[in-house]
């Protein structure tokens, strides 16, 4: 029936702590978007509790972290003790940009990430991750 | 894990930001589950004041909203402000990049940013809208804004119904009347010429108020809308900007058009509700097979021609209902 729930995979990508880089997530919120999402863009250089507040208030299901800066076993920890403060665990946090396998294995096995997407991965990969978290969800 | 309608309410009435963000997703997604928080809600909104805030792409609308909301925020005012931005109509899809220009507000938990698809299709737009609208001044916030995109009857809709609406546009070499959509002129409340540093400027403001003062149908006793020159970048003209914002408050308090307008704002979300639910019981019906399908077939075999068609629905839709 035509009126009926109209329920839409939300999505935040942010920019966290000091980095100018931002044509990798730009590119992944196209795809996003062109597979029928709905993604809020951060703009650059955001702190962790300034973009997990954001998160919260567009309640969104997905959490992507574009890091480049090098920071990222600083910035990501952080982001996710944020969100299980704020009751907010449930959201996928999934990380990308410029993050080595070691600490990709650590962020993930011991904080909580979903995912982290190393350069060069297909945005079909992402997309597909994406939609089978928010199935389960 | 999953509150329910009336966690959520109850919730969201301590100040909650979680549960209100809850309830727009839930509104959004036009899920039934929403109908009882929004049902007890209602009584508690009317407290805020909402501005709505459109003009063409580019012209600094979501700079305007931030600059504007830092200064109610140093009023200790707070503020909630709704992004609309369009949904493509191929995937459904969008990529809402407002926050962007409001960086400054980030992490001010006194005010709560929504960013919206417009999520076309379905064509409850302004219902979505109304209802965010409503939860954010249930909400408790002081100042409501709504930001669109002046294009487009639904969009125009949405802000043309708010206590004041902000028409923005910026020099562009003769072209800001021309940027200045048909229908928008005649809502505007208050008009703002932004990125008043470009050439042209004086120029735009003097054509904007001689479209006005030339305006059909201006009484002497009715609201003449300003015209204000603003750099929101560098946040300059946002302390005229406000102060019209309160004066036009305060005009239609004491005018008495301030009952009047929300009366008018309830019609048009009344009438928005009933457009979509007649509009899907219509829908319906034309997939039911011999009703809706069997008509249409009639029509392609030109036994019956579409208003006739049209008016066996309705006599069928009320028939029905009258059961």
């Amino acid at each position: 029936m035509r009126g009926a729930m109209d329920k839409k995979i939300r999505v935040f990508l942010a920019k966290p702590g000091l980095d100018g880089h931002d044509r990798g997530v730009l590119i992944v919120g196209q795809a996003l978007r062109d597979a029928g999402m709905e993604v809020i863009y951060s703009g650059l250089k955001q702190t962790p509790e300034n973009l997990v507040e954001a998160a919260l208030q567009e309640d969104v299901g997905i959490l992507g972290l574009s890091i480049l800066s090098g920071a990222h076993m600083a910035l990501i920890p952080r982001i996710m003790e944020l969100l299980r403060e704020s009751d907010a665990g449930d959201v996928t946090v999934i990380a990308g940009g410029v993050i080595p396998n070691d600490d990709a294995e650590v962020l993930v096995a011991e904080h909580g990430v979903a995912r982290v997407f190393g350069p060069g991965t297909d945005t079909r990969e992402i997309v597909a991750f994406i939609r089978e978290r928010e199935e389960r969800r | 894990m999953k509150d329910s309608p009336n966690d959520l309410y109850q919730k969201l009435l301590k100040g909650d930001r979680r549960a209100a963000a809850r309830l727009i997703t839930l509104v959004e997604n036009a899920d039934p589950s929403a109908r009882q928080a929004l049902k007890m809600l209602h009584r508690h909104s009317g407290g805020g004041h909402i501005v709505g805030m459109t003009g063409s792409p580019g012209s600094g609308k979501s700079t305007l909203t931030c600059r504007l909301a830092r200064h109610y925020r140093d009023e200790d005012r707070s503020v909630g402000i709704i992004c609309v931005d369009p949904s493509s109509p191929f995937t459904g899809g969008a990529l809402l990049g407002d926050r962007v220009r409001m960086q400054e507000l980030s992490g001010d938990p006194e005010v709560f940013i929504r960013s919206m698809g417009s999520r076309g299709a379905l064509g409850g737009l302004s219902v979505a809208t109304n209802d965010v609208i409503n939860i954010l001044d249930a909400f408790g916030k002081d100042v409501i804004i709504v930001e669109t995109v002046g294009a487009g009857q639904v969009e125009i809709e949405v802000v043309k119904y708010t206590h004041t609406c902000i028409v923005v546009t910026m020099p562009g070499g003769g072209d800001e009347i021309q940027a200045i959509k048909a229908g928008i002129l005649e809502i505007g409340d208050i008009f703002v010429v932004n990125k008043s540093d470009r050439d042209g400027a004086p120029r735009a403001v003097a054509d904007l108020e001689m479209m006005l003062e030339t305006k059909p149908g201006t009484s002497e006793e009715a609201w003449k809308p300003p015209v204000i020159t603003t750099m929101a970048l560098a946040g300059e003209g946002i302390d005229e900007l406000a102060a019209a914002i309160s004066a036009h408050r305060g005009f239609l308090v004491e005018s008495g058009l301030l009952e009047e307008k929300t009366v008018q704002r309830m019609r048009a979300e009344l009438l928005e509700i009933l457009n979509l639910k007649v509009s899907r019981a219509a829908e319906n019906a034309l997939e039911e097979e011999g009703v809706g399908a069997e008509l249409v077939r009639r029509m392609a075999d030109r036994e019956i021609d579409p208003h006739s068609a049209a008016d066996e629905v309705v006599e069928y839709l009320l028939k029905r209902a009258g059961r």
